[in-house]
């Protein structure tokens, strides 16, 4: 039923609506700035709602009283509060928690893999993995003999913080350790959602498109860090990493890029520099970690 | 998914706030750089309110437009993307409108005793 991304059963039906419905109840004004404001009803209730200081039945009005209630509440403010206590428990637990979002087949599973292998002697990592279906990507960490809980989100495109805050009580994570969550392959929906970690992390592979900056700027303006993987490939591809590498700075000026292969090791070590300089930054009132 | 999953918070916040009472209108403020699509809204909304109390209710949508403004200058402009330039090259931008995601009001409905 996601509109946005398509990603579960019901998608052309949404998308049929999106592209030929017309649907004779929709009302649309545009004010003079812009704004936009629609209703979907019928027109009864459209002339009800409009004018009913000026039209409403005297007899209505004698039964009935209308109130106002405002609420200016956010529509994501429930997943907000509930990761807003993830990030408090993170803090206090000295925990690096990173969100690890990326389309699918972008080497995410294999990157985290190499990380955990080069730095779990020096840290204790764990990894949340969220994925539609199938236990497959916790097996492969799991081999590295790390902590893993598996979320499986069925017809769900993305993780939410009441999720993740499940999977720290099942996962229990060391004190002054990282947690990776790694997120639902999809650019689209999982930008929406804080899960309450201390930074996003895009990962992006030269085997896709050099203008999904651009074409997904939702996500990429969401992130702190972007990793560029699969460098060793770009001899056998047309990729414009340059071009790349603008067009994310162009949609989030303060992108923090690295450009890796997750299975040669190239450029590693400076996006292990920062997984370590910002847990560091995170907890130096704690004493040196590394 | 993630607009079918909005959609219920839509309801189970109106629901919560009636207390009962019947709700003859839901407003909800939706920005341009929000990335949530108002007409997907208004298409779950008539799939979620069935065998609810919000069957009879308007759902009015307003959809706010981008303003950025300029870091660097100062400039204030019209923006639909999350992401532009402003005149003097500069692409450190606040988004200052457009970013809303709420429901602005309920209009509820009540005998008068």
């Amino acid at each position: 039923m996601c509109v946005t991304c398509g990603c579960s059963e019901g998608a052309e039906v949404t998308l049929d609506y999106l592209g030929t419905k017309e649907d004779p109840a929709e009302h649309r004004h545009v004010l003079a700035d812009g704004t936009v404001i629609s209703h979907t009803h019928d027109h009864a209730e459209a002339h009800a709602h409009h004018h009913h200081t000026q039209t409403d039945n005297a007899s209505v009005h004698a039964q009935t009283h209308r109130t106002t209630l405002t609420l200016e509440q956010s529509l994501l403010a429930k997943n907000d509060q509930l990761a807003a206590q993830n990030r408090d428990w993170f803090q206090e637990q000295e925990i690096l928690g990173l969100n690890l979002v990326s389309s699918p087949g972008s080497g995410k599973t294999t990157l985290l893999t190499r990380t955990i292998r080069d730095l779990q002697a020096q840290i204790p990592i764990s990894v949340i993995e969220g994925d539609q279906a199938t236990s497959n990507d916790a097996q492969r960490i799991r081999e590295t003999g790390c902590n893993v809980v598996q979320i499986n989100t069925g017809t769900g495109c993305h993780l939410e913080a009441a999720m993740i805050q499940k999977g720290l009580d099942e996962l229990a994570p060391a004190p002054r350790s990282m947690v990776m969550i790694e997120n639902v392959g999809n650019l689209v929906c999982p930008a929406l959602f804080d899960l309450g970690e201390q930074a996003k992390v895009v990962i992006l592979s030269v085997t896709e498109g050099e203008d999904k900056p651009m074409k997904y700027p939702h996500m990429f303006r969401a992130s702190q860090v972007m990793i560029l993987n699969k460098i060793d490939l770009l001899p056998y591809v047309e990729f414009d990493r340059d071009r790349c590498v603008e067009y994310a700075l162009k949609v989030n000026p303060k992108l923090i890029i690295f450009q890796v292969s997750a299975t040669t090791g190239e450029g590693l070590e400076d996006w292990y520099g920062w997984l370590k300089n910002t847990m560091r930054s995170l907890f130096k009132s704690y004493g040196p970690i590394f | 998914m993630h607009e079918l999953g909005i959609t219920e918070n839509i309801i189970e916040i109106a629901l919560k706030h009636a207390q009962g009472k019947n709700i003859n209108r839901i407003t909800l403020e939706i920005g341009q750089l929000s990335a949530i699509l108002p007409d997907s809204i208004a298409f779950c909304f008539d799939a979620c309110r069935l065998g609810t109390m919000l069957e009879n209710t308007v759902l009015e949508i307003i959809e706010i437009p981008g303003l950025a403004r300029c870091h660097r200058c100062g400039t204030e402009f019209a923006i639909a993307e999350p992401f532009g330039i402003c005149e003097c090259g500069s692409m450190d931008l606040a988004f200052i409108q457009g970013q809303e995601l709420q429901i602005k009001e309920l209009e509820l409905e009540e005998l008068c005793v």
